[in-house]
């Protein structure tokens, strides 16, 4: 009996490493902090009631961007890991195997459940308040998207202590993704991981597809609507469509693994370039699905801070439709190599080319939106401008990459490698961080310390060209992707250890960041006014943070910056100084739920049931999802009323001070 | 949560969903264009590719009754765009590039084996 529970307890926990023992000892002391933490200040009923069970898209959005900033906590530790690996070649800091999981991991968590969920916790904090709604379209769905997102991601960093990450790269390509190949439970982690989130992100999708359509404030035709949330009606018809691809490609991977089906394999006629052919199908919009609201937050950013309306609003608007719809056209990039012949790799080429125009036209627009402004240069400003040349650079040689015979050269080198990370770093990472600051007296109500921000800023900046501009030469002299060492004779030894440093002062600059938010929690630079930034748009009107119902009036609007434009009427005394007392009406409001978290708990227990092929816990979580989707469909009483008296009170005391 | 200000019908009201007789009769056909492949297979009925030809046709004949009868395409609030069509067109779009660019670039991949 002993003897059974031992074996089965050095399969399942993964052993032999001191430094998941390590990280054992850490995640185990951490959750017990927590646990006696919640219960010494008595705080288990307040995270229930205001956190766990909410639908507020304010709260959601905190819980979202707390999650991402964990994660790149995570996929950050991984990249310092591999580059220190790198730096020190033959030291085995790390052998192969672990290095496989960790460049795995590192990808799959900062482009899923890093980057994504930033993105919806901005989303679910700026557009309804930007439309001048109370909410999103879809209150519980956008709960559910949450907590399926978040126990999906969790899934996931589990393979790390419980059965072994995933080591097959972060699309997972078969064969080597495959049964016969990979036949630990790693892979199934990767697949329900991913899956679970991405039920998450597609019900987002449509949240705020639907939300955007039907919940503008009266007078907000489409072309009133502000920069950031057109870039995010882009995204959401991208996710809309592309998602469906991902999960229909990992559940045949799937069925592969499980049933023993065969289309990707080797044999019995699967094929596996078939898998990496419909994964791009996913892979290449997602990474415009990460940019493009990046591109919506510098446009918001660069007209606020440069005190000018946004330069060319209708070319920044069809721009980002184009790109969102030519992003179905350029996946095959991905594999020029893999031999379609000249025709396919032609095509594939010139579309992804076409790309770089309407991205042209968008940078050219901030250009002369920041040219003859009055420039501040607070932090959201300064992220804006260190992302212009850091994103053209990423962007040349984006195009560089796309000419398909000069492919064949660079595929799968660290020039790739330097590419992608110019464009998602300096593009996505620093647009959401420029997003974060902006958005951050909203949020809270305080701002952030400057002085700490500009020492991160300058570390991340620095820190990057340091570490990713050797790369490109790495990869001209031949250094390959996902190699754990080399010979000193190949000549690649000391640009790793300066590529190495870069990273380690990125870290340093992550540790800038923490400290930043943790100093402007205790030191708080409060802001009562509501528009810290003097900015044009709605959910600047209201104060900060915004009562739960957002707008006690909804507003009526007539112009594209329709905050600035009201403020430049009072100025010039075509309005009153001070507005009329507002008449008040009960305001409708959805009720806190708490089954998005239990139907996501069971989502888990299924997910993990698949990844150990233990069917009697899968069958056991789907019953526990079917019954939280029936329970939900026989409640009645999922919404209230906030009676006037209440209003008047809440609004009376938020802006008794101004 | 309707924002009623902009459209009082946007949400919640039940006029513009199908009726019981329609869900039926949905349901119905479905089942039917169901089986009738599986009735293909399983007796080996007709040639390979006839019997493709048979399913491809009952599922694309499958999408269009599904579309009709649940998926609510011929519904419409108000003057409000008609969302759903519009939805339905680009994804058919879409549906084609991916199947038409996927047969393409394999059907080139096949010719390196």
């Amino acid at each position: 009996m002993l003897e059974k529970i031992k074996d089965f307890a050095s399969d399942f926990f993964v052993t032999g490493d001191p430094l998941i023992y390590g990280a054992d000892v850490s995640i185990g002391l951490a959750m017990i902090a927590i646990v006696v933490g919640l219960t010494y200040f008595k705080k288990w009923g307040w995270l229930w009631r205001n956190y766990l069970t909410t639908v507020d898209h304010k709260k959601i959005g905190i819980m979202y961007i707390l999650a991402s900033i964990l994660m790149l906590f995570r996929g950050g530790v991984d990249a310092i890991m591999m580059r220190t690996q790198l730096a020190f070649p033959n030291l085995e800091f790390l052998h192969p195997e672990h290095y496989n999981q960790v460049f795995t991991t590192h990808g799959v968590v900062m482009i899923l459940f890093m980057a994504m969920p930033f993105m919806f916790g901005l989303f679910n904090i700026v557009v309804p308040l930007q439309l001048g709604a109370r909410d999103v379209a879809y209150p519980f769905l956008n709960a559910l998207s949450f907590w399926l997102f978040f126990l999906g991601a969790m899934l996931f960093n589990l393979s790390f202590v419980i059965g072994g990450s995933p080591d097959a790269g972060w699309l997972s390509y078969p064969p080597l993704s495959e049964l016969q190949f990979n036949p630990g439970p790693g892979q199934n982690f990767y697949i329900w991981g991913i899956q679970i989130s991405g039920i998450g992100s597609l019900a987002t999708g449509i949240n705020f597809i639907v939300t955007i359509i039907k919940m503008r404030a009266p007078g907000m035709t489409f072309m009133k609507m502000p920069m950031f949330t057109w870039s995010v009606f882009a995204t959401c018809v991208i996710i809309i469509f592309a998602f469906p691809i991902l999960t229909v490609t990992l559940a045949l991977l799937f069925i592969d693994r499980f049933a023993g089906a065969h289309f990707f394999t080797l044999d019995g006629g699967g094929n596996p370039m078939m898998y990496i052919n419909l994964i791009w199908m996913w892979g290449h919009p997602e990474v415009y699905i990460v940019i493009l609201p990046a591109f919506g937050i510098f446009s918001e950013i660069v007209s606020v801070f440069s005190r000018k309306k946004l330069f060319g609003y209708t070319s920044m608007v069809f721009a980002m439709l184009i790109i969102a719809f030519v992003s179905f056209f350029t996946w095959a990039h991905h594999f020029f190599t893999m031999g379609s012949g000249a025709d396919v790799n032609a095509f594939f080429a010139l579309s992804t080319m076409l790309i770089a125009i309407p991205t042209g036209v968008k940078i050219f627009n901030w250009l002369f939106t920041m040219y003859r402004g009055r420039i501040r240069f607070d932090l959201p400003m300064l992220w804006t401008i260190g992302f212009i040349p850091c994103f053209i650079i990423g962007g040349m040689t984006g195009v560089l990459l796309s000419v398909a015979p000069a492919d064949f050269q660079y595929h799968n080198s660290y020039f790739l490698i330097a590419h992608f990370h110019q464009v998602l770093i300096g593009g996505v990472v620093f647009g959401y961080f420029a997003g974060m600051y902006y958005w951050w007296p909203k949020m809270f109500g305080f701002k952030l310390n400057e002085t700490l921000g500009r020492w991160a800023f300058w570390f991340w900046n620095i820190g990057f060209y340091v570490c990713f501009m050797p790369q490109y030469l790495l990869g001209l002299m031949g250094m390959t992707r996902r190699i754990s060492t080399f010979d000193w004779d190949t000549g690649w030894g000391p640009l790793n250890v300066v590529s190495t440093m870069g990273a380690y002062l990125m870290g340093v600059a992550f540790l800038f960041q923490v400290l930043q938010i943790a100093y402007s929690i205790k030191h708080r630079e409060v802001d009562t006014t509501g528009d810290i930034w003097d900015a044009h748009t709605l959910e600047w009107s209201i104060p900060s943070p915004a009562p739960e119902y957002n707008f006690a009036v909804v507003p009526v609007v007539d112009s594209r910056d329709p905050l600035w434009v009201e403020k430049q009427r009072r100025a010039a005394g075509k309005l009153p100084k001070n507005p009329p007392k507002p008449v008040y009406a009960p305001i409708h409001m959805p009720k806190n739920s708490s089954i998005p978290i239990i139907m996501s708990t069971f989502f888990f227990i299924a997910g993990f049931g698949f990844v150990f092929l233990w069917t009697w816990m899968a069958v056991l979580g789907l019953i526990g999802v079917a019954g939280c989707m029936i329970a939900r469909s026989f409640q009645y009483d999922t919404d209230y009323y906030i009676p006037v008296e209440e209003i008047e009170k809440t609004e009376a005391s938020i802006r008794g001070t101004v | 949560m309707a924002q009623h200000s902009t459209d009082s019908h946007a949400h919640g009201e039940d006029h513009a969903h199908g009726s019981l007789k329609s869900y039926i009769i949905g349901f119905i056909l479905s089942i039917i264009l169901t089986i009738i492949p599986l009735v293909v297979v399983m007796n080996h009925m007709f040639q390979a590719t006839a019997t493709i030809l048979i399913i491809m046709i009952t599922a694309v004949l499958q999408f269009v009754v599904q579309l009709f009868f649940f998926m609510h395409v011929r519904d419409r609030t108000g003057n409000q765009p008609r969302w759903n069509v519009m939805a339905l067109i680009f994804g058919l779009a879409i549906v084609l590039v991916v199947v038409s660019g996927s047969v393409w670039i394999m059907a080139y991949n096949g010719v390196g084996y």
